[in-house]
């Protein structure tokens, strides 16, 4: 794992020394709120409805047991005892006080944490596979490119008050599990015909009140041009991106107002001029941040584990675990395992500090210390014996957090909505709630097989569901909840934007439209085989139409 | 008919603007506004407040008084006054009970 050099560490405690200074600022009196705000959005702390909220990095989603543990601390210590995954691969606590928040800075920078680049008009913290570095599909691990943007894009003077935020997602196999083409630069992982590694480009993607599919910019861009690519790809959009309209500054907008032949002949005609300037990456230096990545020693083992086949033989949960929760992994004998932060009824992506500790004991004993989030709100441990698989179950059994519904119907996105955040037009967490324990019963699920919901409290789509196969959206009508639905969309490599079916649903009746449109999939799937998403795309929106709305 | 609302400086509590300045915990004690110029003065309490470093993020909000008790009006601001609704034992509705 990627460890702070002596300049990180310096960074980082320079950084929270300053907070420091800041926040005492703030209560002296010496600093307004107008001043204090964007300060401390620069760290990561928000004011929501019920109080402050603190959003703590975890830059491509990977930490370890210590870093586990300390989170749990702070949950504990600081905050009411749990925190909250997001799509973003970065964890919110919920109730921090003002004065507190210096103090849980310099906590987690004893343990090469921070909050920098999780809020305010930069490039944020760039996100990644989950299953990364394990994955049996991967070309190459994509999280030392994503370090390597990270150094970057750290107080980049340059891009410290660009347009608009910038997201920056990253994958290592030709199965998407990043969801790049819906970030403002997606950079899928590829090698060309002289097996040389590089990346195919888009540009342009985003959800929010526009959703976007990203333009592909470049089949692919060698590994040495990365930086040097990505800084063009900064500069156009930082010169001609519109600073007039905090609706319209997203890059996607200029993609969409400029036309893509002619940013692209921008960004290549800046990318001409510096591209064999400082920031050509040397190989030396990528194969030195590889390191730092390099995959634990992990033993060739059976492909197939008696004791993982004797135990799915009499107890059927660990049978609808092991079927759904288990990636393959690129070492026979080893898998990576998904933690289910979506309990039946349960809030996705929230964890109690004992659940923490308990995902810090487990990563340490089973998963050489490794852990990952992933922007689906769940926990990962990538590299686990097959072996081992039967003591780990047991133990999330105790943890509560061994539901065998990865990928599936109860497998819920949802962001915070209203039950927290300030901006939400209507609570998202109660829906999934309630489909959760619709659905929950591990045949009907099962039988269901894999369909992702996602749910947004309003248009910023934090809870990405323009890209559900099934997608909510919370606002308000007349003072009423109201949910508009929408069908088709995907964050995989085929990515398409959900699309909507119809006029929505009060919050009594969100539940039961999605239940006539599972048993519209479910009469009309050629077989078992066929996932919704395929259904709806061969079929078309008319047969789930008339599901919710009767013949037109 | 409106409230004042407002966060805590310090901890970020929710808060309304109650009798004699006070910022208080509870909707039912926050000080009822009729009419423009009154909401307007209430404003200007707040802003007051806001520049003494007691609270931030002043706004108007509706309510409903019925039978003298204080109730908001958007959903919103009923989640604001009590606490997630996902969370009961969180929030303004948890020291509801202890209280």
């Amino acid at each position: 794992m990627y460890r702070y050099d002596e300049f990180d560490a310096n960074f980082v405690s320079q950084r929270t020394e300053q907070f420091k200074d800041q926040v005492r600022r703030r209560l002296a009196g010496e600093l307004s709120e107008d001043e204090f705000k964007p300060l401390r959005l620069m760290n990561g702390l928000y004011l929501q409805l019920h109080a402050y909220m603190l959003r703590v990095a975890i830059p491509y989603g990977t930490l370890n047991g210590r870093q586990m543990r300390k989170l749990a601390h702070i949950a504990r210590t600081y905050d009411k005892g749990y925190g909250h995954f997001t799509t973003r691969q970065n964890i919110q606590f919920n109730w921090p006080k003002l004065e507190d928040t210096p103090k849980i800075l310099e906590e987690l920078a004893d343990v090469e944490m921070h909050a920098i680049q999780t809020s305010g008009n930069c490039i944020r913290n760039v996100t990644a596979d989950h299953f990364a570095g394990a994955a049996a599909d991967e070309i190459a691990d994509p999280r030392p490119y994503a370090e390597i943007l990270r150094q970057w894009s750290s107080l980049h003077p340059e891009f410290s008050f660009l347009p608009r935020k910038f997201k920056i997602a990253i994958t290592g196999a030709p199965n998407d599990r990043a969801a790049v083409q819906v970030h403002d630069i997606g950079l899928q992982l590829a090698r060309n015909e002289a097996g040389e590694i590089g990346f195919v480009v888009f540009v342009g993607g985003g959800l929010g009140r526009t959703p976007m599919i990203g333009r592909k910019v470049r089949d692919f861009l060698p590994e040495e041009d990365l930086l040097a690519y990505s800084e063009a790809i900064l500069r156009v959009y930082n010169r001609y991106g519109r600073r007039d309209n905090k609706y319209k500054a997203r890059i996607k907008i200029l993609v969409h107002e400029t036309g893509l032949e002619e940013l692209k002949a921008d960004i290549e005609a800046e990318f001409e001029r510096i591209r064999f300037g400082v920031l050509r990456l040397p190989d030396e230096e990528v194969r030195r941040i590889e390191a730092y990545f390099a995959p634990p020693p992990l033993e060739v083992g059976e492909t197939v584990s008696g004791a993982v086949e004797n135990r799915k033989e009499t107890d059927a949960a660990f049978a609808q675990f092991i079927a759904h929760n288990l990636n393959p992994h690129r070492v026979p004998g080893y898998t990576s395992v998904t933690f289910s932060m979506k309990p039946i009824g349960g809030i996705p992506g929230d964890a109690s500090d004992a659940q923490m500790d308990a995902i810090a004991d487990l990563a340490e004993e089973f998963g050489h210390d490794e852990i990952r989030i992933s922007h689906e709100q769940n926990v990962i441990l990538p590299h686990v014996r097959l072996e081992d698989l039967p003591a780990l179950f047991d133990r999330l059994v105790s943890a509560g957090i061994a539901e065998g519904n990865a990928g599936l119907i109860t497998d819920i996105i949802a962001c915070p909505g209203m039950d927290y955040c300030a901006l939400a037009t209507a609570r998202s967490i109660p829906v999934a709630q309630r489909i959760s324990e619709r659905f929950g019963a591990p045949d009907r699920q099962a039988d269901i097989g894999e369909l992702k919901i996602k749910i947004s409290g309003c248009i910023n789509a934090c809870g990405h569901h323009h890209v559900g196969h099934i997608g909510i959206l919370g606002l308000e009508k007349k003072g009423e909840e109201f949910y508009q639905v929408t069908l088709g969309g995907s964050a995989n490599e085929n990515a398409s934007i959900g699309e909507i079916v119809g006029r929505g649903f009060s919050s009594e009746q969100v539940v039961d439209a999605v239940e006539k449109l599972v048993d519209t999939y479910l009469g009309l799937r050629s077989g078992k085989e066929e996932t919704f998403l395929e259904a709806y795309r061969r079929l078309g929106e008319a047969p789930f139409k008339e599901a919710l709305y009767g013949a037109a | 008919m409106k409230v004042i609302t407002a966060n805590r400086l310090l901890n970020g509590d929710v808060v309304w603007l109650g009798d004699n300045g006070s910022w208080v915990e509870r909707i039912t004690l926050a000080r009822v506004f009729e009419g423009k110029e009154a909401v307007a003065e209430g404003l200007a309490e707040g802003a007051e407040a806001e520049r003494n470093q007691e609270v931030v993020s002043v706004y108007e909000m509706d309510v409903t008084v019925e039978d003298g008790i204080v109730s908001p009006v958007r959903l919103r601001e009923r989640i604001r006054a009590t606490g997630p609704t996902t969370h009961p034992q969180f929030g303004k509705q948890a020291q509801a009970v202890s209280a």
